[in-house]
């Protein structure tokens, strides 16, 4: 299906930007966790992206994207008005939600984004949602107001201290969780590292924590195998058992070295892509 | 017997592109006949009174008719012949295993060649030229007009699904084929690759039931984008659920997850649906590699060490636990595999994967087997030979030993009923499922099977719809 863009927001110029999507059908069964799949055109190439808001009224979903290489690139040459190939969706299984208290979320770069439909949906559940973001900067940060709009606790972190904590969110976590013996459940999205961080953290505290896997998709409903990673000792599939997953039992190691599998032909893609559009201008 | 007389031609053979060349591209392997190739291997039929072959078909085509027809030139009347009930014949004759089925039964086979009779049904389909898409579909002229209101839905876009949706609207009924990937064809286009059945046969196909309004919806995802109740909602008067057996099994074997070990399905589904075979050009990139392994004996192995091969490996070895003869990949494959260069490492169960730091893979263990005694499928299990372990360099391995039932649909739709397995049980009169006027046919009840049963699945079910909705 063809997917229109009615908005587009640059949210860091050049590097990541949202979009709102016209997919009536997707938004409708869209839930906090899921994601979508995508081909930005004819030859391209099947990428996930997180659902980070639906609005099934609307009949709009929006997703948010960081650029890293040659599919990002070229989603991000297109406009509102402009149509995206592919899209399907939601995929993956939706986040488990209950009302249990108090709730931190924390997120990381893009991964802010998918957080947020999550820390969205725990707010609707009752809970007492304390989001914790980082960033290198201030400039950087994502999604600020639009936590700080439901979220009565919004901790900031920045690598270079320009807003907030000066260094880690785990750092911010860490303290928050010394203070607050009541926390229920952690939830991370962000770059592995930021992600393992946090589930070390987390360990000694024994608060349930999880995480969203990033690992690379090719279908996404369960076919190839790509997305697996090892959870507890047990092979999983991203795509159709997770993305979500018990933080404390994935194997981190596994999934950072599995996400370079293709790292020369990325790039090889990439330089090829760039040179092509430099050779147009 | 006048023995003299009974001397059996060798069959006309098939022309095909050399093993040397055809190694390193993505060309198609067998070339096809010509119209007097066509007719001198035709001409060989016996025209037996009592034909053993037609029920050698799972879908009992008229071969010997068609045949007939061919000796004489008439493709029209083979095609016709053909498609009352076979839907997809330039499939079938390229990728069904004709040697256990029609031409395993035919009666020159006992004494000599039995008539090559998947390489005509090929050519009758390839060499027919339709004025339009029903008789495309059907062989005959005109079909009636689609009623728009009598709709049913196919969830799933494989051969039995695109059967389905040929039977019913070649008889009025208006069909929407849903489809989870961004191309349709199922394992017809993500799996068997286009060396061996080249894209534009199953366009030529899908175009066809587009023509004959056949909506194909892509994106589309059972159980995730919609639901079957929804799909009644909506006013469909019935619903086939054709969603294939696609979740690939792996071993359980310690380095499973290291770089370089693929399921079948994900390597072929990079070079096929997503084209990395033309990397750059396409995005989807396929891994870079110098030996690469495949473990299997299927029809799926074949296709991926083949492929591994044409992209560019050194080595291509398949590791196999039983021997070559064992192997339940059809010969053709096999032979053309070898042809190649493929080697095979037989009687080698894999024990392990090894990595480096990186995580990478470098060899694989493997336990040397024996034969023993025959199990219950008839086939002589593989016994471990105590010990005796070797080790294998590579830095791809394939795993392409079977696959399950894919989770994503039935898990959304509890009301199907499933076996011990997972696979949908279906009433094997009609095909119907436990929900009502809910039907399923293929890999998904059977466990991976052929594109031949997929289909006569499909039909099974599509006359019992077309029954029900009155228009049989
Ligand atoms: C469930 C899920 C949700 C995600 N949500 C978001 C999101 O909301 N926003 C966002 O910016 N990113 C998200 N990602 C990551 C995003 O898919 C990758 O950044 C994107 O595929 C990069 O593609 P590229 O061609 O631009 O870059 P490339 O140069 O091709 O790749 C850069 C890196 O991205 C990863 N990657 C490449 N191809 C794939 C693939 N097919 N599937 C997954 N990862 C791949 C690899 O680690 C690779 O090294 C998500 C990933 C998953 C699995
Ligand atoms: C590599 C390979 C080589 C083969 N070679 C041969 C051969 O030479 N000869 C032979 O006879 N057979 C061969 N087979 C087997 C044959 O292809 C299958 O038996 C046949 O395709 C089964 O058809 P099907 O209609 O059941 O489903 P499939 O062809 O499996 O198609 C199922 C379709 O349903 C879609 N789907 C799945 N879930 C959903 C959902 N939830 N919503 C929407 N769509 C969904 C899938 O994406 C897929 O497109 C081979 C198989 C493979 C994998
Ligand atoms: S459909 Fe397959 S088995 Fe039947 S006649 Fe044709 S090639 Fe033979
Ligand atoms: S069995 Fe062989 S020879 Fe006899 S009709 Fe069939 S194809 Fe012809
Ligand atoms: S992406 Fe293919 S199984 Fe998960």
């Amino acid at each position: 299906m063809p997917t229109k863009i009615l908005k587009k927001r640059k949210l860091i110029p050049g590097t990541t930007s949202e979009l709102t999507l016209d997919a009536p059908q997707i938004a409708k069964k869209a839930q906090p966790g899921n994601f979508i799949i995508l081909r930005v055109s004819e030859n391209g190439e099947r990428i996930p992206l997180t659902i980070a808001d639906a609005d099934p009224e609307a009949g709009t979903i929006k997703i948010v994207y960081l650029v890293l290489g040659k599919t990002t690139a070229e989603l991000e040459t297109l406009d509102e008005g402009d149509e995206i190939h592919d899209l399907c969706g939601p995929l993956g299984k939706a986040t488990h939600i209950e009302k249990e208290g108090t709730v931190i979320c924390v997120g990381g770069g893009t991964g802010i984004a998918a957080m947020h439909h999550i820390a969205k949906g725990h707010h609707k559940a009752g809970n007492h949602v304390v989001a914790i973001i980082g960033a290198r900067n201030k400039d950087l940060l994502l999604f600020y107001d639009e936590l700080t709009a439901f979220c009565p606790e919004v901790l900031v972190s920045t690598d270079d201290g320009s807003f907030g904590h000066k260094g880690f969110v785990t750092e911010v976590l860490k303290k928050r969780l010394e203070e607050d013996k009541t926390v229920k459940e952690v939830v991370a999205i962000g770059p592995v590292p930021m992600m393992r961080a946090v589930a070390l953290t987390t360990e000694p505290f024994g608060v349930k924590t999880t995480v969203s896997l990033n690992s690379i998709m090719v279908d996404g409903i369960g076919m190839c195998g790509a997305c697996r990673v090892t959870v507890g000792g047990e092979v999983k599939f991203a795509c159709v058992d997770g993305p979500e997953f018990d933080g404390h039992k994935v194997d981190f190691a596994e999934l950072s070295a599995r996400l370079g599998a293709y790292k020369p032909q990325e790039k090889d893609s990439h330089e090829q892509y760039k040179c092509r559009c430099q050779c147009h201008e | 017997m006048s023995s003299a007389k009974k001397a059996i031609k060798p069959r006309v053979p098939m022309p095909e592109q050399p093993a040397a060349e055809r190694r390193r591209n993505f060309e198609e392997v067998a070339l096809g006949y010509t119209l007097e190739l066509a007719m001198e291997e035709a001409a060989r039929c016996l025209q037996c009174k009592k034909p053993p072959c037609q029920k050698g078909c799972p879908v009992e085509v008229n071969i010997k008719d068609f045949v007939g027809h061919l000796a004489k030139g008439d493709v029209v009347a083979a095609y016709r012949t053909i498609k009352e009930t076979n839907s997809l014949p330039a499939v079938c004759g390229r990728v069904c295993p004709q040697e256990i089925q029609c031409e395993g039964s035919c009666v020159l086979g006992k004494k000599g060649q039995p008539v090559a009779i998947g390489r005509l049904e090929r050519f009758a389909a390839d060499e027919f030229a339709a004025k339009s898409a029903c008789e495309e579909i059907t062989g005959m002229p005109e079909c009636p007009m689609i009623q728009e209101d009598l709709k049913v839905a196919c969830i799933g876009s494989g051969p039995s699904s695109l059967t389905v949706a040929g039977y019913l609207s070649s008889r009025g009924v208006k069909v929407t084929v849903f489809e989870a990937l961004h191309e349709p064809g199922g394992v017809l286009t993500y799996g068997i690759p286009r060396f061996r059945l080249p894209k534009r046969i199953v366009k030529r196909e899908v175009d066809a039931l587009k023509e004959n309004q056949v909506d194909i919806v892509l994106n589309w995802v059972g159980g995730k984008t919609f639901s079957v109740e929804e799909l009644f909602e909506d006013g469909y008067k019935a619903v086939f659920v054709g969603v294939g057996a696609g979740l690939p099994r792996f071993m359980g074997i310690p380095g499973e997850n290291l770089i370089g070990v693929f399921s079948a399905n994900e390597y072929l589904t990079r070079v096929n649906l997503g084209r990395a075979w033309n990397f750059p050009e396409f995005d989807t990139p396929c891994f870079a590699c110098t030996r690469a392994t495949v473990i299997g004996g299927g029809n799926v192995a074949m296709d991926a060490a083949r492929t591994a091969l044409r992209l560019g490996a050194e080595k291509v070895t398949i590791v196999y636990r039983r021997t070559q003869d064992e192997m339940p990949a059809r010969q053709e494959e096999l032979h053309h595999a070898l042809e190649e260069g493929v080697e095979l490492a037989c009687l080698c169960g894999p024990l392990a994967f090894n990595g480096d730091e990186r995580g990478y893979l470098k060899s694989m263990t493997v336990q040397k087997m024996t034969l023993g005694e025959p199990d219950a499928s008839g086939r002589c299990r593989p016994c471990a030979l105590e010990g005796e372990t070797m080790e294998i360099e590579t830095d791809m391995c394939v795993v392409a030993v079977g696959s399950g039932p894919n989770p994503v649909l039935l898990g959304a739709t509890p009301e199907i009923e499933t076996n011990r397995r997972g696979y949908i049980v279906i009433n094997e009169e009609t095909g119907e499922t436990a929900m009502e006027n809910v039907f399923a046919g293929g890999d998904i009840v059977t466990g991976s099977a052929t594109v031949i049963l997929a289909m006569g699945a499909g039909r099974r079910a599509a006359q019992e719809i077309a029954r029900r909705l009155g228009v049989e």
